[in-house]
């Protein structure tokens, strides 16, 4: 099938009608099956924290608790997503664009580094000297391979960003696309313009952690450390984001045929993001000393919710544009037609509808309420905080990452995926188990409950806490709903590995797979009471009062902890 | 300049839409904005802050 022109060989696929830059192919392969790799670690290592957090089971001693959960949050937070990210870009820039990618060696370098990079770091790790926690706050002090290891990392996913820019650059000059850049594409060159940010910021912050554990530098302040680093750590976040919306965009279009509502407005909220999105960081700071009120409110309120303003619009656009589709297809009865007729059992869609519905309720409504100064101080480093971000990161980046791998595996990999009746309910298990996990985990943070921390009950210690029953129901419960999700992501892992392996051939001559574009239909008249989209516009209504009710409830609560008597 | 004429037969380009398909801009914007208002208005704070005696 491989076909060559004087540029690249690429081959014309059958389920999309894509035509793949058999070079970038093999990148995104590489480093979506690393991804998945090292997802299996992260998560098992995830699984010894959440067993250990279960208080009726409380399996690790101290020193390897700290140990696990530092693996847990650099190879599941770091490693995990930004290989993933890097197939991600790599996929959108040349098959998305029809493009070939710029400089494979290059992207070869940037796979040779990133694994390396982790290698050396995961090492540094398991050597059980680096039980620094992802955030690696001085003055606790990691081996100095833990920061090389992670400087390496870094240095290949910038790599990897500008092998992205130079590919825009050749489609453009080799006009492969025609006036502005497609939708999904623009998505991802948001995700790489934060990306050179936070990897700038990473290495201000790292080079010299590095050469201060190499003892060539005296002290790093703590406080310049944390500014810094969380320029680096939050706006990681935001490509996360960025990513998983665009992913979002992809799903809708390539499944149901779906068009933005309005582009104009979809890009309008990516200008949005680029200009607010990573004054977030600041959300990281509220409770720290030393930093003015004004620095803090102008960021985390004022600007920051023009950015949440963006991510509304994101979710309400992706839906929208799902139900105007399948409403043009037919579904056009009642409010939710639409929504039930929806493939659930398609893990691709089970996958995306369940990171929209778990990032918008779970991580948004929370993320949003948290980031209030006041707020912040029930909450802040208590286990609310891990059951807040596993709603975006896991539940909401996580869940759209495999449905994308679900979808990538026959068109990449051209192979059929085994245990399809184990796919069918692999979101399910994943998505559910992370919504019970983080709900319950933010329900022990408000009694109180802290993070990263090995023992709740205190066992042995000078100091000694009764916590209410409730909160180690809501431990045990919790973690619960982690074991499941583990279950869960293992389930994804042995189907994503199996189908590449021994996967049935997807034959040459397949059927199409892309979902006809919904607009043939366009003529139809759709929607209710001079609504394209009314169930959308009901659901948004939902999580609009949700969050306002929880907004007031958390207020509520702030005063009877300050009683003013 | 191929560009303009294309542009030219249909709608103009709204300024809006032009700063969105303007790759370079949206860098610029993407690094001076957090620069400005998050690392160096927080470092400024920091660095401001008086020493003990
Ligand atoms: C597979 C199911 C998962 C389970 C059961 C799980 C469980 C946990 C637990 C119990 C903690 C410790 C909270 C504490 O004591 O402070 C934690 C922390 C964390 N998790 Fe997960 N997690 C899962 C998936 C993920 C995923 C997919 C990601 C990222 C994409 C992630 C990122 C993190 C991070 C960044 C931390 C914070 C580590 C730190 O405080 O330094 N987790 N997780
Ligand atoms: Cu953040």
């Amino acid at each position: 099938m491989a076909i060559t022109t004087a540029q690249s060989p690429f081959r014309i696929d059958p389920l999309t009608g894509m035509r793949i830059d058999l070079k970038a192919q093999a990148l995104v392969k590489i480093n979506a099956v690393l991804a998945v790799v090292f997802l299996l670690v992260g998560g098992a290592a995830g699984l010894l924290v959440a067993l250990t957090r279960w208080p009726a089971v409380h399996l690790l001693p101290a020193d390897l608790f700290y140990m696990a959960l530092t693996a847990h949050g650099v190879v599941a937070l770091m490693v995990w997503i930004i290989f993933f990210e890097m197939a991600v870009i790599y996929f959108c820039a040349s098959t998305v664009l029809s493009c070939r990618l710029a400089t494979p060696g290059w992207a070869w370098v940037q796979v040779v580094l990133m694994t390396v990079g982790a290698a050396i770091t995961a090492v540094a790790i398991l050597q059980g000297n680096s039980s620094v926690m992802m955030t690696s706050y001085v003055p606790m002090d990691a081996a100095p391979h833990f920061y090389l290891g992670l400087i390496l990392f870094a240095v290949g996913a910038l790599i990897g960003c500008f092998v992205f820019l130079g590919t825009l650059v050749i489609a453009k000059e080799e006009q492969t696309y025609k006036g502005s850049l497609p939708l999904t594409v623009y998505g991802c060159l948001i995700a790489v313009i934060i990306a050179i940010f936070t990897i700038a910021s990473g290495a201000i912050i790292l080079i010299p952690t590095f050469l201060w554990s190499l003892g060539l530098i005296e002290s790093i302040d703590p406080m310049m450390y944390r500014v810094i680093w969380w320029a680096f750590g939050h706006s990681s976040q935001q490509i996360n984001v960025t990513a998983h919306i665009t992913i979002w965009y992809t799903v809708a279009s390539l499944a149901f045929g779906a068009k933005p509502m309005s582009e104009k407005v979809s890009r309008t909220a990516f200008l949005l993001y680029i200009l607010f999105l990573q004054l977030g960081s600041v959300h990281h700071l509220l409770s720290d000393p030393g930093m003015s009120s004004a620095y803090k409110i102008f960021n985390t309120s004022y600007m920051m919710y023009m950015a949440v303003l963006a991510s509304m619009i994101h979710g309400l656009t992706v839906p929208g544009a799902i139900e105007v589709a399948q409403r043009r297809n037919g579904y056009n009865n009642g409010l939710f037609e639409w929504l039930r007729k929806c493939p659930w059992g398609n893990p691709v869609f089970a996958c995306t509808i369940l990171s929209i519905i778990i990032f918008g309720f779970i991580g948004g409504i929370t993320g949003v309420t948290m980031s209030v100064e006041q707020v912040n101080m029930i909450i802040h480093n208590t286990i609310y905080v891990p059951g807040h971000f596993h709603g975006t990161v896991a539940g909401g980046t996580t869940l759209a990452f495999m449905g994308l791998t679900y979808y990538l595996i026959p068109v990449l990999f051209q192979r059929e995926l085994i245990l399809p009746w184990l796919a069918k309910i692999q979101p399910w298990l994943f998505g559910i188990g992370i919504a019970v996990f983080g709900v319950a985990l933010m329900g022990a943070g408000t009694l109180g409950v802290p993070r990263r921390h090995h023992d709740m009950t205190f066992a042995g210690q000078a100091l000694s806490f009764e916590w209410p029953g409730m909160a180690y129901m809501m431990m045990a419960v919790g973690e619960i709903g982690g074991v499941v999700s583990v279950v869960g992501g293992a389930a994804f892992c042995v189907i994503v590995v199996g189908s590449i392996l021994v996967g049935k051939k997807v034959p040459a001559d397949a059927k199409c797979i892309v979902a006809p574009h919904a607009d043939r239909n366009a003529d139809k008249h759709i929607g209710m009471g001079g609504f394209e989209a009314p169930g959308t516009f009901v659901l948004a209504l939902t999580l609009f009062v949700c969050l306002v009710l929880y907004y007031f409830i958390n207020f509520k609560y702030l005063a009877t902890v300050w009683t003013l008597a | 300049m191929s560009e303009m004429k294309a542009n030219e037969t249909k709608k103009p380009l709204t300024v809006l839409q032009r700063i969105l398909d303007d790759q370079n801009f949206m860098l610029m914007l993407g690094l001076v904005m957090p620069t400005v208002f998050y690392t160096l208005w927080g470092v400024m704070e920091v660095a401001t802050i008086p020493i003990a005696p």
